[in-house]
């Protein structure tokens, strides 16, 4: 099933870390198996922020070996990252697997992520200014104690909760997913598409990578395929509708606007709240009174309906 | 059976405004199309309960289960009109209620909000999530605001309103009833409409009415599109005398008045379904 949240403050940072936790344990019961965190918080000039991991949580039990592994794959990822040239202003370890990084990197992001997903196991789950893409196994709450997001304030942020039914319960699968090698834009989904597999090679002769076989990942390729054609993201959406077969409603954000997309036959849920200040959506209305509980209007978005709002 | 039915009456109304289906009689029938029956027709088990004995309580820190059980018990004390604060959109609210009861939620619903009831009159503040009022028999259900798609999704009678807009596959597989939207209604409503009617005094998305059997639509906006075998049909006077009635009942009215909302019908007969016997017709829907 799966649930999607969104929500946008314009003018103004707020604990969005908090509001999206909010937002997806109310969800919890559209999707147990994994949470996912996009969230754009403060950018600093000249740097990046670089989210990625080296093994799964489920690997974890597999032995003792994995911990020695996690060590090596690390140390290996620090080399890459400084043969290119780039800077490790600053290091954090989230978990034992997933690490956020500060660096600094003028060349090439997809020749920096090339490097990087080179090394065995690893996987960059996000690049950007603003962005920082959070996700892991268990409900919204347990992520976000375990990567210490009650804290996190920003502008914007994309959350999902995952049920899982064509690809495994693992943190490659989780949403949401980074629109590689585009900085700062990430994407969640809830729906099926039809055409995945005839897409996916479209994208891969174009030289696109896929990290998993969840059908999302394939949204957040195309955009970045479409965004690398020079198509804005409104018009790079409104594409997707008429591309993309299947069922399905999606959120992306960037470094500074939230946008949605809704199918032809409009089959995957939506609530959208729209005031002066701020912007929520969700696959349900519970999640929008999670934050707003005082009476609001909300409303569902049309059929093939694409929105774009910015902070 | 053949007691039960006979044979089409040109001259009975509601074969008149179009409605193939309705040529009914016998006593099964009558019950379940005709609102003067209702008051004869209660389920053996039903609660007495006194409407002028009210209750109110806040639902802010329960689970739906607990909300749902909370009313049923304050019908079971006899309480007739029951005010619900702070529903918060949770899902599932007043399912199943089968009887009389005056029930107002003051806030939104989330998905499955009063399905499967029978008889009970429910007033919603706020907006209602998916698929309200699935398969209501009887009674009524009137939204403040907007509400989500499959809005009375195989609906078997009684009356459903939205004052607002209203998401897409409204009155799908409807078996009966009627849905009136204030404003707008999305894609494919009225998806394979098997009988009752729809009205939408706004706008309606592509593909109206799509594979229906049988049943009206009223548009009183612009339609984006009509589906397969939906065709549209002659207003007649018993048609805008039945909607302004209909219509003033819940203080709504059509913008550019009753007399010139379009009307949709199903425009092809289907054989495995026309063929059937009214009696047999109701057993399969």
């Amino acid at each position: 099933m799966c649930g999607i949240a969104g929500i946008i403050h314009r003018g103004k940072r707020v604990n969005i870390g908090n509001e999206m936790t909010a937002m997806l344990q109310s969800m919890k019961h559209r999707g147990p198996d994994s949470s996912g965190y996009a969230v754009y918080g403060l950018s600093s000039p000249g740097q990046l922020v670089m989210r990625f991991k080296v093994a799964e949580q489920g690997d974890l039990p597999r032995g003792l070996e994995i911990h020695h592994q996690i060590k090596q794959r690390r140390a290996e990822v620090d080399s890459r990252i400084q043969s290119l040239g780039g800077q490790i202003i600053a290091a954090e370890e989230a978990t034992e697997y997933a690490f956020r990084y500060r660096i600094q990197y003028a060349g090439d992001l997809r020749r920096l992520a090339d490097h990087i997903e080179d090394v065995s196991g690893a996987e960059i789950l996000s690049i950007g200014h603003a962005l920082e893409l959070i996700k892991d196994l268990g409900d919204a709450n347990r992520v976000c104690q375990q990567y210490k997001l009650n804290n996190f304030f920003g502008t914007h942020a994309i959350g999902h909760v995952r049920m899982a039914t064509e690809s495994d319960v693992d943190i490659c699968s989780a949403h949401p997913f980074w629109a590689y090698p585009f900085k700062d834009i990430a994407l969640v989904h809830n729906g099926q598409l039809t055409n995945y597999w005839g897409k996916r090679r479209d994208l891969e002769r174009r030289g696109h990578r896929f990290m998993s076989n969840c059908d999302s990942e394939l949204i957040a390729v195309y955009l970045a395929d479409k965004l690398n054609g020079g198509y804005s993201l409104e018009d790079a959406m409104k594409e997707s509708v008429e591309e993309l077969d299947g069922v399905f409603t999606y959120l992306v954000a960037t470094s500074d606007s939230l946008g949605m997309a809704k199918d032809v036959m409009a089959a995957k849920p939506m609530v959208l709240y729209e005031s002066n200040d701020c912007i929520a959506l969700a696959s349900e209305e519970v999640a929008i009174r999670s934050i707003f509980p005082d009476e609001i209007e909300t409303f569902d978005p049309y059929d093939g309906e694409v929105r774009v709002w910015r902070n | 059976m053949a007691e039960l039915t006979k044979e089409p009456d040109q001259k009975q109304p509601s074969y008149r405004v179009g409605l193939r289906s309705e040529r009914l009689a016998g006593r099964t029938q009558q019950i379940f199309f005709s609102a003067e029956d209702e008051d004869n027709y209660v389920y053996p088990d039903s609660l007495a309960i006194d409407l002028a004995k009210r209750a109110e309580f806040d639902a802010t820190k329960m689970d739906s289960r607990q909300i749902n059980l909370t009313i049923g018990r304050l019908m079971g004390e006899g309480h007739g009109t029951i005010v619900v604060h702070n529903p918060l959109a949770k899902h599932s609210l007043a399912v199943g209620i089968l009887g009389r009861l005056q029930l107002h939620f003051e806030g939104s619903l989330g998905y499955f909000g009063c399905g499967l009831i029978d008889g009970p009159n429910v007033h919603i503040k706020g907006r209602v999530g998916w698929s309200c009022a699935e398969n209501m028999l009887a009674g009524t259900v009137v939204i403040e605001k907007n509400a989500g798609s499959s809005f009375g999704a195989a609906l078997r009678g009684g009356d459903l309103v939205c004052r607002g807009d209203v998401g897409g596959r409204t009155g799908i597989d409807m078996k009966g009833g009627t849905i009136i939207i204030g404003g707008r209604t999305g894609a494919f409503s009225g998806f394979m409409m098997q009988r009752g009617r729809l009205i939408v005094l706004g706008d309606a998305g592509k593909n109206l009415g799509d594979s229906m059997y049988d049943g009206i639509i009223y548009v009183g906006g612009k339609i984006e599109s009509l589906g397969i075998d939906a065709v549209p049909a002659e207003l007649t006077e018993l048609d805008v005398s039945w909607l302004s009635r209909k219509l003033k009942t819940y203080g709504l009215e059509a913008r550019k008045g009753t007399e010139n909302l379009q009307k949709i019908v199903a425009g092809k007969r289907l054989w495995n379904y026309d063929n059937l016997e009214p009696a047999e017709k109701k057993i399969v829907l």
